[in-house]
């Protein structure tokens, strides 16, 4: 391999994986990109959101004294 | 109001003029990267995605193209490292003129094989650099670090693939 010095080497690559020149977008992709921004997905809520929303409905059904403290504070 | 401020606030007809004026331009520049055209429109599309997404981020009095350039180039590396063991370099890509017919294919697809097995920031530099000749000031710009570590990346991208070669038992004299 030491007969392969870095400018062998970069002639090499050239030769054997050519640029590309002048590429050509054949058609518009707008329409992907609308269909794109079409498929927005919804947002996710995150698990520890749901793990939260467990907790508090627990506490209503086991403690409902808790349930005007609660509404206090929202 | 300017079409970016438009574009930075959400409206959607100034981001399709945008679309309809960069595409091309970022098409281009993705398909240098990705050397595959359906790729590259996929990658077009998901880089404007990015774009439009982050809008809101955007300076409306700073460079557009440099900006979609560097997100281009963000999602073309992501592509490169999802699938590094997964494609190979297209044989005919349409826009380009075919690999040297004076060399022979072995010699070509040991050359192709050790390109392939360049992890992916590598790749996307020695691409530019090496096959596409693009100034290291452009790569660094639009790759979002300095030159000197375009240089750097250049230097060990070329290391690594002589020390490829050499596995591969590639002596460029023998089988050019």
């Amino acid at each position: 391999m030491s007969d392969v010095n870095e400018k062998e080497l970069r002639e090499l690559l050239r030769r054997s994986i050519a640029p590309v020149e002048n590429p050509e977008l054949e058609h518009d992709l707008w329409p992907r990109m609308l269909q794109r921004l079409d498929q927005q997905p919804i947002a996710r809520i995150p698990w520890f959101d749901w793990v939260l929303a467990a907790l508090l409905g627990a506490v209503c059904l086991f403690f409902p004294g808790m349930i005007p403290a609660l509404l206090y504070h929202f | 109001m300017e079409l970016l401020e438009r574009f930075a606030a959400g409206d959607l007809e100034a981001f399709e003029t945008l679309f309809r004026l960069h595409q091309k331009e970022v098409y281009g520049w993705i398909v240098h990267i990705v050397r595959d055209s359906g790729i590259a429109e996929d990658l077009t599309v998901e880089t404007f995605w990015r774009i439009y997404r982050s809008r809101a981020r955007f300076d409306p009095h700073g460079n557009f193209n440099g900006w979609a350039r560097r997100i281009a180039t963000n999602a073309a590396l992501d592509h490169l490292r999802r699938s590094r063991n997964e494609t190979e370099l297209p044989e005919e890509l349409p826009a380009a003129p075919q690999p040297d017919p004076a060399i022979a294919s072995e010699t070509r697809l040991c050359v192709r094989n050790a390109f392939e097995a360049l992890p992916a920031k590598y790749r996307l530099v020695a691409v530019l650099a090496l096959i596409e000749e693009e100034p290291y000031e452009n790569i660094a710009a639009a790759a979002g670090i300095s030159v000197a570590l375009v240089k750097v990346r250049v230097f060990r991208a070329v290391r690594m693939l002589r020390k490829r070669l050499a596995a591969l038992n590639f002596s460029g004299g023998t089988k050019l």
